[in-house]
């Protein structure tokens, strides 16, 4: 059955009814005990100083934290994690907030632990190609300072002028490049940290196959869950001499996801592979002007990276699987200036649809990407269903999907259809065998599909993970795995609304 | 559920009603591999074959007890290949029990998307715990961060969580070219050479210094391959002995692993200068393996490991009583004692195998 719009509007709160509020009591006896060892401006809890912690880069979610604090030293970490834990006290790790699923979403009761003022690069060791860094420096920052020694950070998610290596260690940041540079898990060798107890740990290390099992491969994408990650050791790579881009067009989007299958059949990995179909390339073109021909189905970015004569060979190669692929039209880009434009696009397809729209609500569904046709076209078809628009950016190389829908924020209507939209393309995700979450995070935007993606016995599971790192369950509690009721609640809701809605239950 | 799964389900459920320990053994083709465990013999193979496999997707999945050979081969039909490339130690190593050994070949410490050990190419797994039920972690996509990465955890985890039942594993192109060199040279030149070498994009695949001798695999696209033997210089190695060389790498048949004495495979930061203890020496991954034959005791090894910033784990032969592993700090301990008494609350699976009190 087809959900009217009736069936929809009061399925939702409005976001700021969901939030609760602070006990002004306990409040007052937890930023004086914080006091006791923090400096007065590095804890926050006035209502106008602690707002614009209320959410992270899903705005759909906000709630008030009863504290904010300001560490600047792993010390100070240390005994804010002391304190909460002896009184009780949640706490919530922040980097820079940039995150798109509510991981960072403060607790009513408990500490917003803000770790942006450990921003300094420890150390940067060129002939062993490690940067060793606190959490609070920027994912660019790192590359900007390898540059001198011709290395970089290789993961890029698209907000890494602003997003903090604590943040990519927390969610296993991915960007443009993955396929062939690999995730955060990949590039991460050892992460210093802090147990809620207050005690020192370190996962991984300098030298490989650190002894025991491999927990920073637990801790890399935990959202903050198991640990505190108080200082970092990423892996650099060398810069390569050079990179050119080819720009396709397709007149099908399942002709360009066959093209995609058709390079790797090939047995190239491009350095990056990226696709955005005809409503995304019409979106930021006019915001980006980066020469995309607006009457394809489908545009695919291809990029090369290496020697100037490995990129000549590969360029070659891949431009003949291309046309084979029935491209219908090809551009390879001369100029470093034309490689940054055809990229342009790319990267800017999220302030496009800020521009286009008074609001986006990014998705990022992963799935295998044979069934790409398929779920683009399903995706068309449910936006009149939903009375909204829905142009997709794709991760082309390794199936992750970033549908944007454009709803108007100030609308409670369209909010909640612009969330029953982005459900049903994460069901839809799972049912072709894929994944909720590619790289932005379960948080709290996920949980109900958490519970179509995995059985109750896997959920249990990752809850007696959580409670091995944590047995008080105080460290970002609530977040990425949905208990026993919530699930009960989603099922009987889809069971008995025949549709997928969003319950009206508090979430917190 | 097939038969041969719930089948092996069902003995789980029944060792842990009778609190029966289990030793996890297929090829046992790694028996040498971790400290002695005991139990009744757990043999998955009646849970094997490949599940899916779709070359464009860069993904196979396949039951643990699938020869990890006829894997390879499968592969290898296809023109790609398991970039850790995985020792097999015996014509009888399965997919699981390389994965729960979490051991990567020559090929861990190379440039672009081969880069990386075990755990770096599992995407996703299916585990019986401790109570017989059936777990799902990750998938068969390769940007998935649904949940905790428990996956990637069982690389390496000697079977203590639970029984692995399904992998599915990324795979890649096998490189267009690839060619080795060697050069005479010291260990200290060799190591330093190395770390100078990966900090420049050049294609390198494999490196093993011994005696003397650096042998460097290089491996890619033909231009890039051509051009890096152009700029490094060195002494050209038949193609067809070089691939035998880097197979006895792999599979320590080279003369260096020959004898009987105690074999050290000591994990140290890449460079880290040659290790002053004076008995044989041969090292990979551009200095950040070094594999050691000593009689010397336990503490003295390690301790040197330690002083070099890395840690020594005792391979193959010698008094175990110390451990095959280096023993944890203490809230590392508390979090593997507890995470195992979730996995596996009756503590059946491989007891002692990775730690003596796990």
């Amino acid at each position: 059955m087809i959900p009217t719009m009736e069936s929809t509007l009061h399925a939702l709160s409005p976001p700021a009814e969901r939030s609760r509020a602070v006990d002004a009591t306990r409040q007052r006896s937890l930023v004086d005990a914080l006091r006791a060892f923090l400096p007065e401006d590095a804890v926050l809890f006035r209502e106008e100083d602690t707002r614009p912690y209320e959410c992270d880069g899903l705005t759909l979610y906000r709630q008030l934290p009863m504290v904010v604090a300001l560490p600047d030293t792993e010390d100070q970490v240390r005994r804010v994690l002391q304190l909460c834990h002896e009184h009780n006290v949640p706490v919530i790790p922040r980097g820079a907030g940039t995150g798109l699923s509510g991981s960072a979403l403060p607790h009513h009761a408990g500490v917003l632990l803000s770790l942006a003022k450990l921003n300094r690069i420890l150390s940067i060791d060129p002939l062993a190609r490690t940067a060793t860094v606190q959490p609070g420096v920027r994912n660019l920052a790192i590359s900007e300072a390898a540059a001198r020694h011709r290395l970089y950070y290789a993961p890029d998610p698209s907000s890494q002028i602003a997003c903090t290596i604590g943040g990519n260690v927390a969610e296993n940041s991915g960007g443009v490049h993955c396929l062939k540079y690999g995730l955060t898990v990949h590039n991460v060798l050892r992460v210093r940290g802090l147990t809620i107890e207050g005690e020192w740990v370190e996962f991984g290390g300098l030298a490989p196959d650190a002894p025991g099992l491999d927990l920073l491969a637990l801790v890399i994408g935990s959202e903050g869950m198991l640990a505190v990650v108080t200082e970092v050791t990423v892996r650099l790579v060398p810069v390569a001499q050079t990179a050119r881009c080819i720009m396709a067009s397709f007149a099908d989007v399942g002709e360009a996801g066959d093209a995609v299958a058709a390079l790797i059949a090939d047995g190239i990995i491009p350095a990056g592979l990226e696709m955005l179909d005809r409503a995304a390339t019409r979106l930021v073109e006019p915001f980006a002007n980066a020469g995309y021909d607006l009457d394809a189905a489908a545009v695919l970015l291809c990029e090369s990276d290496g020697t100037p004569e490995e990129v000549a060979e590969e360029i070659e190669r891949m431009t003949a699987v291309l046309l084979a692929a029935r491209a219908t039209r090809i551009q390879v880009s001369n100029s470093e200036a034309e490689r940054l434009r055809f990229w342009a696009g790319r990267k800017n397809a999220f302030p496009a649809a800020g521009r286009a729209s008074p609001a986006y609500y990014c998705m990022d569904g992963t799935i295998p990407r044979r069934r790409l046709g398929e779920v683009l076209k399903a995706i068309q078809a449910l936006e009149p269903k939903y009375g909204l628009r829905c142009p997709n950016v794709f991760h082309a190389g390794d199936g992750n999907l970033h549908p944007l829908i454009l709803f108007d924020d100030a609308d409670p209507d369209s909010v909640a259809r612009a969330e029953a939209f982005g459900a049903e393309i994460l069901e839809l995700c799972v049912q072709m065998g894929g994944t909720v979450t590619g790289e932005h995070g379960v948080g709290v935007e996920k949980l109900d599909q958490m519970c179509s993606q995995f059985d109750r016995a896997t959920l249990d599971a990752f809850l007696g993970v959580k409670s091995a790192f944590d047995p008080a369950g105080l460290l970002n509690p609530g977040k990425v795995v949905p208990t026993l009721h919530r699930c009960a609640e989603y099922g009987r809701m889809r069971v008995h609304g025949g549709n997928v809605r969003f319950p009206d239950l508090p979430r917190f | 559920m097939d038969q041969a799964l719930s089948q092996l389900c069902e003995t789980v459920r029944a060792a842990s009603e009778a609190h029966t320990p289990l030793l996890i053994r297929a090829g046992g083709t790694k028996d040498f591999y971790g400290n002695a465990s005991s139990g009744t013999v757990l043999d998955p193979r009646s849970v094997a074959g490949i599940v899916d496999y779709e070359p464009t997707e860069l993904v196979i999945t396949a039951r643990a007890g699938t020869s990890l050979a006829e894997l390879e081969q499968l592969l290898a039909e296809n023109g790609q290949l398991l970039a850790f490339e995985p020792p097999h130690f015996g014509a009888n190593a399965t997919i699981g029990g390389c994965i729960a050994a979490g051991l990567a070949g020559p090929r861990r410490v190379s440039f672009g998307p081969t880069y990386g050990g075990v755990r770096d190419f599992v995407l996703g797994a299916k585990l019986i715990d401790g109570r017989g039920q059936l777990l799902t972690f990750g998938g068969t996509v390769m940007k998935n961060v649904a949940g905790y990465d428990v996956s990637r955890v069982l690389a390496g985890s000697m079977g203590i969580l639970g029984v692995i039942a399904e992998v599915s594993i990324k795979v890649l192109p096998r490189p267009m070219s690839h060619h080795t060199l060697r050069f005479e040279m010291t260990a200290d030149t060799a190591i330093s050479k190395l770390n100078e070498w990966a900090g420049r994009p050049l294609p390198l695949s494999a490196s093993a210094w011994h005696e003397g001798t650096l042998y460097l695999r290089l491996a890619g696209a033909s231009a890039a391959v051509r051009a890096a033997r152009h700029q490094l210089g060195g002494e050209d190695f038949d193609n067809e002995q070089a691939d035998a060389f880097w197979i006895g790498i792999r599979e320590q048949t080279h003369p260096f692993f020959a004898d009987n004495a105690p074999l050290w495979r000591m994990s140290v930061p890449s460079t880290a200068p040659a290790l002053s203890i004076g008995e044989p020496q041969l090292i990979e991954w551009n200095g950040a393996l070094r594999w050691l034959r000593t009689a010397r005791p336990a503490e003295q090894v390690r301790e040197c490991a330690t002083r070099a910033g890395g840690h020594a784990t005792l391979f193959r032969n010698g008094d175990r009583s110390a451990g095959a592993f280096t023993p944890l700090p203490a809230p590392l301990a508390a979090i593997h004692r507890r995470l195992k008494a979730q996995f596996d609350p009756l503590n059946l699976f491989n007891r002692g195998r990775l730690y003596l009190d796990l």
